[in-house]
């Protein structure tokens, strides 16, 4: 059995899967003062009674290094740049103990100018004193020659708890972004690894010595090892987590729109068959661009409990969250509350609901049923229109190739799958108002625990080679070895492919369920003075964000739930 | 995060799967170390700068501008159309107000591409900023543009194209003539009877270094640019000035070439030209995008920099004081010159041999032009190439007069069909563009 747990900004939901699908589902609120304890309480409740040998893993998503970024209770971090000619790497200072050292790698991963290791440890010392335990050490084209970074970590010695070197956490280029990566993963590891640590000595004193899993904002899992590693990895895993856990119910041969109807925003993602589209870059979250790997997602203001107010005549509708609703005891009315006026929903106080929603009514001189449409409406056309913004913004990405430009593919989703709170009251609404087949996740109540919980170990590796400088080079895995002129794009994808297991495994891959595809793949004949001199090959390869094996009894038996359901429209799971 | 002080809109087309042939300069891999560059600068992450995906070039695009022989498929690929769709998409989105300047880097270039097109010169089939320009101005209303050229091999093409317009200035700077190909590009060199003046041109000496790039700048371009006062300014940004270009001889840097962008100030700026592609692209073309977005460049430089090593030599520095006394003065003398044209002459002809390098063919030209007193005048040009291919082509200015006009409709339907291969028309004014075949 597994066990699936999402920390969510008000409820934390956790299941039990089996072989006969969900055998639990529980719902505990989220204490954002005390994560451990919310957790705590969760996977108590779920696996009451349940034998340790019973269960196989459990895979957590929380919003633990995310709300600490957000919130800035971030710890000092020393960050050590090196960057040569171009921007000036001042304009990335992050944090108080920023430092821009001499030294120099160029495009190719040549060395133009050496580190001067007396600056560094000038630099150590400094840190030291100034009690900084936390380092991000990033040289601009670390990832085509390590060399510096290497350097600079060797200097710092023994000295510092936890050093995060730019080239291991991405193979791809972005020298502001590694930067702001490594910092990230430097200032959320010491609340990470105390977090998780509590988390596996709790399950050990109750007899549970289960493998543990942390969901990535990629929509994979990975051990807690790795996640000690990479603790910035864990960021922004929510979306990823409903994402994950609508797959199991998409239609074969198209293009899914995933809408997850939060309290505070709705989430959507784009489903391309089985697969979900992953950003090409990496995540924003709070001010922070990153190279952490993830799903395409658009979040916008607009959920269950955003503010409804009246301004300038017109009705509004988010973007901002005031407290629950009132049907729950908040004290400001929301689409929620709407739904409980056009008695849609009854498990609140539907007169507070009214109470909140009259002087609304009032303002716009409309009955109070009407304004509750019309507020729900609101809500509904808002996330129809941003779905439509983030679909057009994804076809509207550059390409390089000529045929790539001609044979351009266009992402033009159908359907559409809601998960969350007020999912089939969207669901029945959005199909109302728009063309799109639309269908709600089973179990939308609890869809992104059970994501997280199926969902597999995934990974990514980039492999560069130069014959002419006779090397190759995985930086993510410092690997390096050299390379003849005879070193062809088959054999550098064979290469990348061997890596990509290996590291797999070691993230707590399962070895019969690795599905690696190509996801780059680029070939340039070096040519000085009319000569060939070499080749330059650039081979990006990914195991599949997808679900584990096993799941698949699994998710066949949610899949019954949905044909039992009729439509799955207006199916309540209990 | 950085903010650029003025939005900057950029259209990367790197062409990864499109080359002359493997082994030529204009290749695959050209860009690739830019491309490498930007992405680790994180330029696209700049608050402020927006990457477009290029449109593709139409027909109607073409046709504006070029006679292709014998027809259009025969002189472009889909690499040429994305190239200087690239360009419009770019000019687009500084006209729709979306950012405040423009740079395509796109490839292939386009600058040594004439009005008749039989085939490739100098690495170009088709100029993607005279389409750009001409695209502009139907659908943009725009009228005067000027075009100023930095690439280091003298804009033959885009010269040809507008050398009897008298609302598009084109300056050009480039390595002398005499030292470089195409070649042309002389000061005396101003433009066609009924536009003098429109035309300058300032050949450099092989060698020359920032300082010289920066005075015929201050000099010559700018007083001239104020004088015209177009409502578009365009650069033709070659980039093989550079001290490490393979192909040209010249010692200019990617300092200078942000300086050179800075004080241009081009709405719109278009990759032409450069071939260093691991020492000079890569930090050349960063330096211009800082530079157009306002941003600090300081920092932007080569990794083997060394302004002493390629400093430009006393007598250069000399021969450019004197070179921006010529060319302002001949310059000056342009109105009259043009006064005296309208003056004494009624029609006026120039015949040239104009040769293909890269598809090594060898056309005659025999350009006729009526030297009117209310319009920039009809023109006709027979062209005959060493293949036996011989078209005749008719262009209508967009200003044409009634009389012009007519005179052109003419020539185009009198054609002999039996000694000509093609009869085109370019009928600008009605935005008409006629094929008549044998
Ligand atoms: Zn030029
Ligand atoms: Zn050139
Ligand atoms: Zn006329």
């Amino acid at each position: 059995m597994i066990i699936g747990l999402d920390v969510g900004g008000t409820h934390t939901d956790v299941v039990l899967l089996g072989e006969e699908g969900v055998l639990r589902q529980v719902k505990v609120p989220t204490n954002p003062a005390n994560l451990l304890d919310t957790v705590w309480t969760g996977l108590q409740e779920v696996k009451a009674g349940i034998h340790p040998k019973e269960l196989d893993r459990i895979v957590l998503s929380t919003t633990l290094t995310t709300n600490a970024i957000v919130e800035g209770k971030l710890v000092p971090v020393g960050v050590i740049v090196s960057s040569g000619p171009g921007i000036d790497p001042e304009a990335f200072r992050i944090g108080d103990h920023y430092h821009v050292i001499s030294g120099s790698i160029d495009h190719r991963g040549r060395e133009i100018q050496p580190i001067n290791v007396s600056e560094i440890e000038s630099i150590t010392s400094r840190l030291k004193k100034q009690g900084v335990r936390y380092v991000a050490v990033v040289s601009k084209f670390s990832v085509r020659n390590p060399k510096h970074e290497l350097q600079i970590q060797e200097t710092l010695g023994d000295d510092f708890e936890f050093v995060v070197l730019g080239h291991r956490i991405s193979g791809n280029l972005n020298f502001p972004r590694r930067i702001a990566t490594a910092y990230l993963n430097a200032a959320v590891y010491p609340i990470h690894k105390r977090f998780f640590n509590a988390v596996r000595q709790s399950l050990s004193t109750d007899g549970l010595a289960i493998p543990i899993h942390v969901l990535k904002a990629d929509g994979g899992t990975m051990n807690m090892d790795a996640s000690l590693q990479y603790p910035g990895q864990s960021i922004l895993s929510g979306p990823a987590a409903s994402v994950m856990g609508s797959l199991p119910f998409v239609q074969d041969a198209e293009e899914t729109l995933v809408l997850d109807v939060g309290g505070t925003t709705t989430d959507m993602a784009v489903l391309i068959r089985d697969a979900p589209l992953l950003d090409p870059v990496g995540i924003e979250v709070a001010r922070y661009r990153t190279l952490i790997r993830s799903l395409k997602t658009v979040s916008i203001g607009m959920g269950g409990d955003s503010a409804v107010s009246v301004a300038g005549g017109g009705l509004r509708v988010g973007p901002e969250r005031m407290g629950r609703a009132m049907a729950y005891g908040g004290s400001v009315p929301t689409p929620t509350d709407a739904l409980f006026v056009l008695a849609k929903d009854d498990r609140g106080d539907v007169d507070a609901a009214r109470r909140g929603l009259e002087p609304i009514a009032a303002a716009l001189g409309k009955s109070l049923e009407e304004t509750a449409q019309l507020v729900f409406d609101t809500a509904c056309h808002r996330i129809l229109q941003a779905a439509h913004q983030m679909i057009q913004e994804i076809n509207g990405k550059p390409v390089y190739t000529v045929h790539e430009l001609l044979e351009g593919y266009k992402v033009n989703p159908k359907s559409i799958l809601v998960l969350g709170g007020p999912a089939p009251f969207v669901a029945s609404r959005l199909r109302e108002l728009s063309d799109y087949k639309v269908r709600t996740v089973p179990r939308w109540e609890v869809a992104n625990a059970v994501g997280a919980a199926i969902a597999r170990t995934t990974c990514e590796l980039t492999l560069f080679a130069d014959t002419e400088r006779g090397i190759a080079t995985a930086p993510e895995e410092d690997f390096y070895q050299p390379v003849k002129s005879d070193f062809t794009m088959e054999k550098a994808v064979a290469l990348a492919k061997e890596l990509l297991r290996d590291k797999a495994l070691r993230e707590g891959a399962d070895p019969d369920d690795l599905e690696m595809e190509i996801i780059e793949q680029q070939q340039f004949n070096m040519v000085r003075g009319f000569y060939t001199t070499g080749r330059n090959l650039r081979v990006k390869v990914q195991v599949k964000p997808g679900l584990i094996r096993h799941s698949r009894t699994i998710t066949q038996k949610l899949n019954e739930d949905l044909t039992a359901a009729g439509t799955g429209t207006t199916g309540v799971a209990g | 995060m950085l903010t650029a002080p003025r939005k900057l809109g950029l259209v990367f087309f790197p062409a990864f799967d499109w080359a002359i042939s493997p082994t030529h300069p204009e290749r695959e891999e050209r860009l690739l170390y830019t491309q490498d560059q930007v992405f680790e600068e994180g330029v696209l992450d700049i608050e402020g700068i927006e990457e477009f995906k290029p449109d593709l070039a139409t027909m109607q695009d073409l046709r504006r501008v070029h006679f292709c022989a014998p027809d259009e498929w025969s002189v472009v690929t889909e690499s040429h159309l994305i190239s200087a769709g690239g360009a419009k998409t770019i000019a687009m989105s500084v006209l729709d107000r979306k950012v405040d300047r423009g740079l395509a880097l796109v490839r292939p270039p386009g600058h040594h591409a004439m009005r008749v097109v039989h085939g490739a010169r100098g690495f170009c089939n088709i100029n993607i900023e005279a389409m750009m320009v001409e695209f502009l101005r139907d659908a943009y209303k725009i009228d005067r543009v000027a075009i100023v050229d930095t690439d280091c091999h003298h804009g033959d093409g885009t010269q040809d194209i507008y050398w009897h317009d008298p609302d598009t200035l084109y300056i050009s700077l480039h390595q002398d003539g005499r030292t470089l190909y195409p070649g042309t590009g002389f000061p005396h060199e101003l433009g066609g009877p009924t536009a003098v003046g429109s035309t300058i041109n300032i050949p450099l000496l092989p060698r020359t270094s920032k300082e010289g790039f920066l005075q015929v700048i201050d000099g010559i371009v700018l007083p001239i640019l104020k004088e015209f006062q177009p409502e578009l300014v365009v650069n033709s940004a070659g980039q093989d000035n550079h001290y490490t270009d393979p192909i040209t001889n010249m010692n200019f840097c990617a300092q200078g070439y942000a300086q050179l962008t800075e004080r241009l100030d081009a709405d719109i700026a278009v990759l032409e030209g450069g071939y260093s592609i691991e020492g000079a692209l890569p930090y050349v073309n960063l330096g211009i995008i800082l530079a157009m977005a306002g941003l600090d460049y300081h920092t932007v430089r080569e990794p083997d920099y060394d302004p002493v090593k390629i400093r430009q030599s006393e007598d250069t520095t000399q021969y450019i004081d004197s070179l921006v006394g010529k060319v302002i003065e001949y310059w000056r003398e342009c109105p009259d010159i043009l006064e005296k044209n309208r003056n004494t002459k009624k029609f006026d002809e120039r015949e040239r041999t104009i040769f293909y390098d890269t598809d090594n063919i060898l056309e005659n030209q025999r350009e006729r032009i009526r030297v009117c007193r209310d319009c920039s005048g009809v023109l006709s040009v027979d062209s005959l190439t060493d293949r036996g291919y011989h078209i005749f082509a008719v262009h209508v200015p967009r200003k044409a007069c009634k009389a012009c006009q007519e005179l052109g409709r003419e020539w185009f339907e009198t054609a002999n069909l039996r000694s000509y291969d093609r009869v085109f028309l370019q009928d600008r004014l009605e935005r008409e563009y006629l094929i008549r075949k044998r």
